[in-house]
């Protein structure tokens, strides 16, 4: 346990703490005591980044199960370092966010706070862990924590069905990635990441490296909310905006990511994982910025947005593998679009989190998110309008902004793939860069959208709940310094560059970067008149163009009709999968004893039926067999017409007193077996029974006294026949099977000597065996005890003691 | 000899149980199976006396003794039944 430890454990602690907080200083808004925590741990991050600059790594461990070779080992390298910068950094903001935005006297704060502060553990934990199964269980955590925030507001309906649907949505991919994990650890024997890296050659060749590298992924692109994964994150906005900007913009949906850049070095040399990572990557951002557009809720068009933006990084890392298959790091333009991944995370993480965090104030003074009713307030909101230029025009990739840089790189990374000549690339690799640039002018019609659908335009005070006027400086505070550090990271964009941006990208191809060197990282504004900037200027006059006649073709969405979206087959298949469910236990749990009994039955002989016939088991071995008398030929008779008369019988007390007399005809067959204690019994035992049916018999409701034959069922007939041919036939292989003498002989000659009885039966029952008596014993004191409550204990249903009768 | 005389009789012991199970069987009615039911009890007195001397043993003298008292009681029992439709009347219950 060291202070790294320390570090990622303090959001727990810090958790059991708030609810103290929270009662105990009611007049404090509980947010200022939190606030505190992600402040110190991101100057304690902060710390790390001269050690990661040179690309060195920390490394603390302690044993969890040694045993299984699970132990925490926290891991901080420079996409590690990356990750935990932005989310304590930007978990601080939103917590200070939150102080403003959250009520304290409406609010349940401590619930809030108790599992943000959860949700920032987790996070923490996933991307600083280098053992997968801790990576797994922190992984689990962010979903719950993630679960819990979205239904913040649990007494809403949408709210409870968006976490729900994300629940069930990342906990599939969540357990897929176990699985995935699993086999990982099969392959390499190890649960650590690094170490997988190192025979990553080997894991290659390995059978199950492709199953492995699906389930990865499957955890990966759910929790990234890649296509068709995408569908829980438009929901999950029915969290408070705070969660939005954190968990569904800048950290939690980047957990897939972080987890495809981490495992890059393991998978990324194979042609599937460049076509997986990239194909649904490239589409996903084409998928997500198509239906932003048509999104009416401010919410939702960033929801899309988020979805789309993460597409861009997922392919930017998939098409980033082709630098693998050039060994050259010097003049290995293939790292351009590894490095544009990096950068792009940062800049999507910055510009997004200050959005959110506009339309929460846009929300919080105006009452409506809706952008049907809102527009001009930029007379009102001035600041907030600011903000949101800034963090949408660097959404939509406009110098002189941090996006414009990212998105420039992003276009150098598609077009390179133009001239490589592997996978396949020079047929379809043209897909790329086209999807990428059509998803890029419906980014920049949707950037615009949330601008200008705001704050110009008619003001329209009847569709208002209240009257718009700027928001509290404390909720301006957070958005302000991201979309500042938009504007500075678009203008020094090397202050990153070998800071964060190197070490991080260099985590992810790792097998480039030789020890003492260094990616060549260089970002600037103007590279001459590129292609990029051709297909910039080409977004930019397409985009404005299509915003402008937006309101004539905006008709065109309405063609494809709700039907077909992949909502509705969730719900549908969700329905289904219910519905189907249900009527399946309806068809066979029928509440019928008759068919449960049949189906016991009828595995019974398909199961023994089987193993015998494939087993080929049935013997039948003559050679032990006893001489057959007359009198068991006599008893036999007598029995089988005793048997035969209970079922064919009228009444039941026939039945009843032929029963009685197949028990004591088989007491006569322990006479004649030689049987004395046993014949007694049956004898005793046979009376009593009886003698209870008769019972029974009596206290039959008057109405059901049908006296009439049993019906003969043709299905109840063969089964039964089954059955008993099944038992007959068992015996006669049972008994022609013996392979070994009987121990009897033990109790023959010991019975006298060492347990001083005669009567072997006894003795064997109360010494030699006397536990299984103990318990029989036990079993009728269980039995005597039951009837005599069942008889005495009448309780009505509000469990008072009904009157007696 | 006396094996052969033992065996004989169990025969006709046997036939006899077998026309009393045809009269259990039969019926028709329910007081005709239960005086089957208790002359049947009586024959396997019988056969069982008869079965421990053929097999040489004294270890089935108790099983004699219990079926002529539980023979008794359950003739009894299925008489009372009948008459008064129930064996353990239960008002002292009260």
């Amino acid at each position: 346990m060291s202070l790294l430890h320390l570090a990622i454990f303090s959001p727990f602690l810090m958790a059991m703490l708030v609810p103290f907080f929270y009662k105990g200083l009611r007049s404090i808004h509980t947010g200022w005591f939190v606030l505190v925590l992600p402040i110190l741990l991101f100057t304690y991050f902060l710390g790390f980044l001269p050690i990661t600059r040179n690309n060195q790594a920390v490394e603390k461990s302690f044993d969890w199960i040694p045993s299984l070779g699970i132990s925490f080992t926290a891991y901080v390298d420079g996409l590690g370092l990356l990750f935990a910068l932005l989310i304590t950094g930007i978990g601080a903001l939103v917590v200070l966010y939150s102080i403003f935005y959250l009520s304290k006297e409406k609010e349940s704060l401590h619930n809030f706070y108790v599992y943000l502060l959860l949700f920032m553990g987790a996070m923490l934990g996933v991307v600083l862990s280098d053992n997968l199964i801790t990576l797994y269980m922190f992984w689990e955590l962010t979903s719950i924590s993630s679960f819990l925030l979205i239904a913040y507001w649990y007494d809403r309906e949408r709210s409870r069905y968006g976490a729900l649907k994300s629940m069930l949505l990342t906990v599939f991919g969540g357990l897929s990635m176990l699985g995935g994990i699993l086999l990982l650890s099969l392959m390499g024997d190890t649960f650590s990441v690094r170490e997988l890296i190192s025979q990553a050659g080997e894991l290659n060749e390995h059978p199950l490296f492709l199953f492995a590298m699906i389930l990865v992924l499957l955890g990966a692109f759910t929790k990234s909310a890649q296509f068709p994964f995408y569908i829980w994150l438009p929901d999950a906005m029915e969290a408070p905006t705070p969660v939005s900007a954190y968990l569904h913009s800048a950290t939690m949906v980047k957990a897939g990511i972080y987890l495809v850049a981490r495992l890059s070095p393991i998978f990324a040399f194979s042609g599937y994982w460049f076509w997986i990572v990239g194909a649904v990557g490239i589409f996903t951002l084409f998928w997500g910025s198509l239906n932003a557009v048509k999104q009416t809720d401010l919410k939702g068009i960033l929801a899309f947005s988020t979805v789309s933006q993460l597409g861009l990084i997922m392919s930017l890392l998939g098409v980033g593998a082709a630098a693998l298959h050039f060994d050259a790091l010097d003049d290995n333009i293939y790292t351009a679009a590894t490095i544009a991944a990096v950068f792009h995370l940062i800049n999507h993480a910055t510009f997004k989190g200050s959005l959110f965090m506009v339309v929460g104030v846009v929300d919080h003074e105006t009452g409506t998110r809706d952008i049907r009713k809102l527009g001009g307030l930029l007379g009102f909101m001035p600041v907030t309008f600011t903000i949101a230029v800034i963090g949408a025009f660097s959404m939509a990739g406009l110098p002189p902004f941090n996006g414009f840089l990212s998105k420039e790189m992003f276009f150098t990374g598609m077009i390179q793939l133009l001239e490589l000549n592997i996978f396949n690339l020079q047929t379809w690799g043209l897909l790329f860069p086209i999807l990428a640039w059509v998803g890029s002018v419906f980014t920049f019609i949707y950037s615009m959208m949330i601008v200008f659908k705001t704050f110009s335009g008619k003001y329209q005070p009847e569709k208002l709940d209240k009257k718009p006027h700027e928001a509290p400086v404390g909720m301006l505070i957070s958005p302000m310094i991201l979309a500042a550090l938009v504007v500075v990271f678009g203008l020094f964009p090397n202050l990153l560059s070998y800071s964060l941006i190197q070490p991080a990208a260099a985590a992810i191809i790792p097998s480039l970067v030789g020890p003492g060197e260094k990616l060549s990282v260089h970002i600037s504004h103007w590279h001459g008149f590129s292609t990029e900037l051709l297909m910039t200027i080409g977004v930019v006059a397409l985009g404005a163009l299509m915003y402008v006649t937006l309101s004539k073709w905006i008709k065109l969405y309405t063609v494809f009709p709700g039907k077909v979206s992949l909502n509705n087959l969730y719900d549908t298949s969700l329905y289904a999968a219910e519905r189907g469910a249900y009527s399946m236990t309806k068809s066979y749990m029928n509440g019928f004893i008759r068919t449960y009994l049949v189906y016991i039955f009828v595995f019974f002989i398909g199961i023994l039926g089987f193993t015998m016939w494939t087993e080929n088991a049935f013997t039948f071995n003559q050679n032990n067999l006893a001489p057959i008398g007359v009198y068991e030929i006599v008893l036999v008779v007598i029995i089988t017409a005793g048997i035969i008369t209970i079922l064919m019988a009228k009444s039941r007390l026939t039945s009843i007193i032929a029963l009685g007399a197949v028990g004591y005809t088989v007491s006569l067959f322990f006479v004649i077996f030689r049987a004395p204690d046993l014949a007694l019994t049956q004898l005793v035992i046979e009376t009593v029974s009886v003698a209870l049916f008769l019972l029974c018999f009596f206290h039959l409701p008057q109405l059901s006294r049908h006296e009439e034959r049993m019906g003969f069922k043709l299905g109840n007939v063969l089964v039964s026949l089954g059955v008993g041919a099944m038992v007959t036939l068992m015996a006669i292989s049972a008994h022609s099977n013996k392979m070994f003498d009987s121990i009897s002989s033990y109790y023959v000659a010991n019975t006298y000597e060492k347990a001083a009885g005669k009567n072997m039966v006894n003795v064997i029952l109360v010494d030699f065996r006397g536990f299984d008596t103990l318990f029989e014993i036990s079993v009728l004191a269980i039995a005597g005890l039951g009837i005599f409550g069942m008889i005495k204990l009448r309780l009505s249903k509000k469990g008072e003691e009904a009157d007696e009768n | 000899m006396l094996e052969t005389v033992m065996q004989l009789s169990l025969v006709l012991v046997t036939i006899a149980m077998i026309g009393f199970v045809y009269r259990l069987i039969k019926g028709p009615s329910i007081p005709d199976r239960i005086v089957a039911l208790d002359a049947i009890g009586i024959t396997l007195v019988a056969m069982i006396a008869i079965l421990s001397m053929l097999l040489r043993t004294n270890a089935f003298l108790d099983v004699i003794l219990l079926l002529g008292i539980l023979s008794f009681i359950g003739t009894t029992a299925f008489s009372k039944f009948l008459e008064k439709g129930e064996i353990i009347e239960n008002d002292r219950n009260r």
